[in-house]
């Protein structure tokens, strides 16, 4: 993957400590989680409800939607407790120079 | 190879969840889903507010998308009803004549919208709420500069007000009892929903029965009113509250009382049948006392938790009670059950747009609520859940984050 593919996000000390933010990142709306240090990005927009998952709780990988209490595993973007049956996108995340990067591809 | 038949009876939230849950876990056999309505599951609180209002389709209600559904081999009999439980033969008779084996059944058969027993009550332009096709009817009538009588002040009837009245339209909400929501919520935040309509133009008249609906001269219907009064109007919303669908179970001999009773394993007086949803009544542990919970969230953890105990694995289904409304730019949720016996410990201003109500009983918070304040009610769930000792003045400080306590 060429470095033209990476978008630029955020700086790293935006993303606070275990918790999620909501930002545009090349035109998406993208949720940022900082779990334990690591960065992980989706999709900002619950695939049940049209929640934003920037003003859910995380605890752990998981995210859970501030509507339904939905969850999706911010790793893969998985859903992993009732009510979402379908995943978010989960973007690949490079740190370079205390900058997020996400791969939209 | 796995012959084996589990049947569920009512193909709305809670059956949708319970088939959905049974393939999940890895049933392999067959799953027979039995619905009286022509949808797919679908979920209904949209029905009063986004699909009310026209801003969604119903089809966005569904649980799943169509090719999510079908890929469960489900064996899905839509526009069927169930007639009669023959529990010694183990066999479900439908109204297309046939009947299915089941070695379990589980009975998600939900309720139905109760109705009034004036003079009028059928009339054209008098709406119930319930299903999709409710929906629609009732969409159709929500017309800008016409007036709507909500004859209910439960959450139904303010959800339904609040949609109306951004349609454009005249409101009038009627309850024959003294405050708003008064089966559900402390006087504090009826006083609130009061005041929310009152702000929205809405006329809300407490202590007001209605005695009789007609047809007047102009095309329009006119109510009559205990204290004597009349209004005029275009079209009427009963929202007087759920029947539940539990005649199957009763004629099959099932124990029930207001609902199919069932024990925190959902499994009904014959241990082949079990119960989810708005239909089920069970001791629940929150709330102190036998009781249906007429929420989303029980039609969801229900009809998955009587899927996992007709296979056979331990559930004991007690989540704290979770229930949410949404109207105008209000978000109202409500985590546990609340009432007049509690301490009640406010943080925020309870005049401001939100605000945090506690409930506490012996210095440990049971309930919480509050209006837009759903990240604050995140973390009082998990007070309650934990069952954590806390002071009152700390909860009540703004200066100290909730996370903390």
């Amino acid at each position: 993957m060429s470095d033209s593919q990476w978008t630029e996000a955020a700086a790293v000390d935006e993303v606070p400590a275990d918790d999620v933010v909501g930002m545009q990142v090349g035109g998406r709306d993208i949720a940022l989680y900082n779990v334990d240090g690591q960065i992980y990005a989706t999709d900002n927009v619950c695939t049940h409800g049209h929640a934003r998952l920037c003003e859910g709780f995380l605890e752990g990988h998981e995210i859970e939607c501030p509507l339904h209490q939905g969850k999706f595993d911010v790793r893969n973007g998985k859903p992993t407790c009732a009510p979402v049956t379908e995943a978010i996108r989960a973007y690949p995340v490079k740190i370079d120079a205390g900058r997020v990067f996400l791969s939209l591809g | 190879m796995n012959t084996e038949t589990i049947a569920i009876v009512g193909a709305g939230q809670a059956g949708g969840w319970a088939a959905q849950t049974l393939r999940s876990e890895g049933f392999a056999g067959r799953v027979v889903l039995v619905g009286d309505e022509p949808h797919r599951p679908y979920e209904r609180p949209p029905l009063s507010k986004a699909v009310l209002a026209g801003d969604a389709q119903a089809d966005t209600t569904h649980l799943l998308k169509p090719e999510a559904f079908d890929a469960l081999r489900i064996d899905w009999r839509p526009n069927v009803g169930a007639t009669f439980i023959d529990r010694a033969a183990k066999q479900l008779h439908l109204t297309q004549g046939a009947h299915v084996s089941y070695d379990k059944l589980i009975l998600c058969s939900g309720g139905r919208a109760r109705r009034l027993d004036i003079p009028g009550a059928d009339l054209p332009g008098v709406f119930s709420l319930r299903s999709i096709e409710d929906a629609a009817a009732l969409g159709a009538a929500l017309l800008a500069g016409k007036r709507l009588l909500v004859v209910g002040g439960g959450w139904i009837g303010l959800e339904v007000a609040a949609t109306a009245r951004k349609k454009g339209m005249e409101v009038t909400v009627v309850e024959a009892m003294g405050r708003l929501c008064e089966r559900t919520v402390p006087p504090e935040i009826s006083g609130y929903l009061l005041q929310l309509h009152i702000a929205h133009g809405v006329d809300v008249r407490l202590g007001t029965g209605i005695e009789r609906l007609a047809q007047n001269a102009r095309g329009g219907l006119t109510a009559s009113f205990t204290d004597g009064r009349e209004i005029e109007c275009d079209a009427v919303l009963i929202g007087v509250g759920l029947v539940p669908n539990d005649e199957l179970a009763r004629e099959a001999g099932l124990a029930c009382d207001g609902g199919v009773l069932v024990d925190s394993q959902c499994r009904s007086s014959d241990p082949d049948i079990l119960a989810a949803g708005d239909v089920a009544a069970w001791q629940c542990e929150w709330a102190g006392r036998r009781m249906r919970l007429e929420s989303w969230q029980n039609a969801q953890e229900q009809g998955i938790a009587a899927a996992r105990a007709a296979l056979g694995i331990a559930v004991n289904h007690q989540p704290l009670p979770w229930f949410w409304s949404d109207q105008y730019e209000v978000n109202l949720q409500i985590f546990g059950m609340p009432t007049p016996a509690h301490d009640v410990v406010v943080r925020g201003d309870r005049n401001s747009g939100s605000f945090v109500m506690f409930f506490l009983d012996s210095g440990k918070v049971v309930a919480a609520l509050g209006p837009n304040a759903a990240r604050d009610l995140r973390f009082a769930r998990r007070l309650i859940e934990r069952r954590t000792s806390v002071d009152a003045a700390q909860l009540a400080d703004l200066q100290v984050p909730l996370a903390k306590l």
